[in-house]
């Protein structure tokens, strides 16, 4: 019992912590915040130097593996935030969207030979047409149950991306092409925009540069009506309805901008990868970027993105636990839904959302306090 | 294409019911869980493939190596049955308890519970593949392979349908499947955990009130489901003699789509669910392919969730609460 309320309190003094830099953060001037912004983008252009990578990854090319998975893990991360942390819906297929994504420009650009720029908008649409596709029937349903619906919808993308013989079956599409480049640009030595197969750093920039589009684009809606509707919907859904919120028209916007944003970073990704197949759409993906989601802090952006960061990262710094790295996932999971459900840098309304019980699909059945929890109740007052 | 159908109409079917009283055994789990707790049980996929890894153990453990026949057969089949058994419905009663029963003591919300269960699922899986399998099994550096079951009967035809053969195997996993949903359908209606169970379905809080210890009803519905996902992967282990770590996924989805199709939170419901997702599948990759069984199933499940989300018996271990 005692070690019990040692681990409250050093919960209690952590997450006050957490809300103090949270509140000085608010008071910050403007302009003071425009640096810290710069800096950031600074800092991840630099990230890929050498001397970070020898500390990051010591077994395998840092700037490579900053595209995939950490680059990617986080732009997912941050489209299925909109999804499951902002609007409350729970998907477990998301990777469905990405793996439009990634078949629309391995089909577009090796059948058509349309240009990298022209299937990234075309594959966005494309995603946000089957993020309303699938959203359209199932949004309807309780929350449990769109969870097992999307589910089932990726791995029929999945499944059918495997037997249909004339996108590659399970062999996949070979040789999709790359970005135009522009090899005569250089910047301090490196040639940003030579998109080729050795220099794996023109990629992570486009990366970047996508990141923080999404990023700004998702800190406006969050900010707007359209932010303020999801947070309702995911609160209290009939209360939301009731107070004139049209709520199964927002669901559908959140289904289909997460669904825009997991599908620009399959494009992405498919061309970069030069080849791509069914088995990089696994179950296990969503499952991931899921994880990543909720471990930093549904949605609170800089926790989701600090969630994929550590989700993807962690496995490649220590390659000596890589056969036991799901193990080691899989627990921590568990762990981290029974000590910290809120996740590392959690949002201070999802939190008290949370603690009430009503974080997201409503509070469990057949949870009837006992006299022992309503004591720690009154204590606590 | 017509021809087709009726040629395989009757293989097709034995096949369909075969797998369609797995699908169902393994549903009841689902049904029951989410009847008292409102949860869908991730991990319950999994219970099942600890099953069959259970009911593997036995011929392993033994040597078998040839084909048996009269009483040791009878014997290393029911020894199979209660190996698996034990298996799963010790992993479901342990997954309760570190999984669940924190959460629900703070009265966590219902996704933080799924995603307990999504880390509870990865986590079993890998140390099957990683841990079990190498070391109890001894197959070091082969966790992630299909792992088969030496021949233990000589799968003779026991009886024929229209010129086609039924094989005993086919047949003992039917008779068996039904045998246990009239066992625990007599447990839930007629006994007084049976009582507990439903009444804590019904209203958790007037279940208190009435004297129900809710953490025993919720120990033993994890029990009992995870004991009938065991018999489940022993049945399938017996009749498809194979099984690997991740068995559990498509089994797990397709017991969940039984489950739902016959009206989740009730029990003969799952059965009936079961068996018509059996048939529908075999069915449908008649005139597909086999290569797109799964993909009619989760069509199935979506459709049915759309269009009647209650199932075809509708939810009633409770009333029906959406």
């Amino acid at each position: 019992m005692k070690q019990k309320n040692s681990l409250e309190d050093f919960r209690h003094r952590l997450s006050r912590y957490g809300d103090g830099v949270h509140d000085r953060w608010l008071k910050t001037p403007g302009w003071q915040r425009w640096i810290v912004y710069a800096l950031l983008i600074v800092g991840a252009l630099l990230l890929p130097s050498e001397s970070i990578g020898s500390f990051m990854s010591p077994y395998t090319d840092w700037a490579s593996i900053l595209f995939f998975p950490i680059g990617t893990y986080v732009v997912l991360a941050i489209g299925l935030n909109v999804v499951v942390g902002q609007a409350g819906l729970l998907d477990l297929g998301f990777v469905a969207f990405y793996a439009v994504g990634g078949y629309a420009m391995a089909l577009i650009g090796t059948r058509l030979g349309w240009n990298f720029w022209l299937i990234l908008l075309v594959g966005i649409g494309l995603c946000a047409l089957s993020g309303i596709t699938l959203g359209a029937p199932t949004l309807r349903l309780r929350g449990d149950y769109l969870a097992i619906v999307t589910l089932g919808f990726g791995e029929i993308i999945r499944i059918t991306a495997r037997n249909t013989d004339s996108i590659g079956g399970p062999n996949g599409i070979r040789a999709i092409p790359h970005p135009p480049s522009f090899p005569d640009v250089e910047l301090f030595g490196i040639k940003i925009f030579k998109y080729g197969v050795l220099d794996p750093r023109p990629y992570y920039y486009l990366l970047v540069a996508l990141a923080v589009i999404v990023i700004i684009l998702v800190k406006r809606w969050e900010k707007s009506r359209v932010g303020r509707a999801w947070a309702a919907i995911r609160e209290d859904e009939d209360a939301a309805e009731v107070m004139g919120v049209p709520t199964f028209r927002f669901k559908m916007l959140a289904f289909a901008i997460g669904a825009s944003i997991g599908g620009a970073m399959g494009v992405l990704w498919a061309a970069k990868a030069i080849s791509i197949n069914p088995n990089d759409f696994q179950f296990l993906l969503s499952a991931t970027i899921l994880a990543a989601v909720v471990m930093g802090g549904a949605g609170n952006l800089p926790g989701v993105i600090l969630g994929a960061f550590v989700v993807a990262w962690l496995p490649e710094r220590f390659r000596g636990l890589q056969d036991y790295r799901m193990l080691i996932f899989g627990a921590v999971l568990v762990a981290l839904m029974i000590f910290r459900p809120e996740g590392l840098l959690p949002s201070r309304q999802r939190k008290a959302e949370l603690q009430e019980g009503s974080g997201g699909m409503g509070a469990l059945g057949a949870e009837v306090p006992g006299p022992e929890s309503h004591g720690e109740e009154v204590a606590s007052k | 294409m017509l021809n087709d159908f009726v040629n395989q109409f009757w293989p097709a079917t034995i096949d369909g019911l075969a797998f369609g009283s797995i699908y169902a055994l393994i549903a009841l789990g689902y049904t029951m869980v989410y009847g008292v707790l409102r949860l869908i049980n991730f991990a319950h996929s999994e219970v099942f493939m600890i099953g069959t890894f259970g009911a593997m153990f036995v011929p392993f453990a033994l040597g078998v190596s040839e084909p048996l026949t009269g009483l040791a057969l009878v014997g290393v089949i029911l020894l199979m049955i209660v190996a698996g058994t034990l298996a799963s419905a010790g992993t479901a009663v342990a997954l309760e308890q570190i999984a669940y029963r924190p959460l629900r003591k703070r009265g966590a919300s219902r996704l933080a519970a799924l995603i307990s269960a999504i880390g509870a699922s990865i986590f079993l899986q890998e140390l099957f593949a990683l841990l079990v399998i190498p070391n109890v099994f001894n197959r070091p550096e082969k966790g992630r392979i299909q792992m088969g079951l030496p021949r233990l009967m000589e799968k003779s035809e026991l009886f024929s349908i229209f010129g086609h053969s039924v094989r005993v195997d086919q047949v003992l996993v039917i008779v068996a499947a039904v045998g246990m949903m009239i066992a625990l359908d007599a447990l839930v209606n007629r006994t007084k955990i049976g009582r507990g169970i439903r009444a804590t379905a019904q209203n958790p809080e007037a279940a208190v009130l009435m004297g129900v210890d809710i953490n025993k009803i919720v120990r033993m519905t994890f029990l009992i489901g995870g004991g009938m996902a065991g018999v489940a992967g022993a049945l399938y282990l017996i009749s498809y003699e194979n099984t690997y770590y991740y068995i559990g996924f498509l089994f797990g989805i397709k017991a969940f789509t039984a489950a739902v199709l016959g009206g989740i939170g009730n029990l003969r419901g799952a059965l009936v669910g079961g068996v018509a997702l059996g048939l529908v599948e075999n069915y449908g990759a008649i005139f597909a392919g086999s290569d797109w069984k799964h993909v009619i199933s989760f069509s199935i499940l979506v459709l049915v969730l759309m269009f009647r989300p209650t199932g075809i018996l509708g939810e009633s271990l409770q009333q029906a609460r959406a």
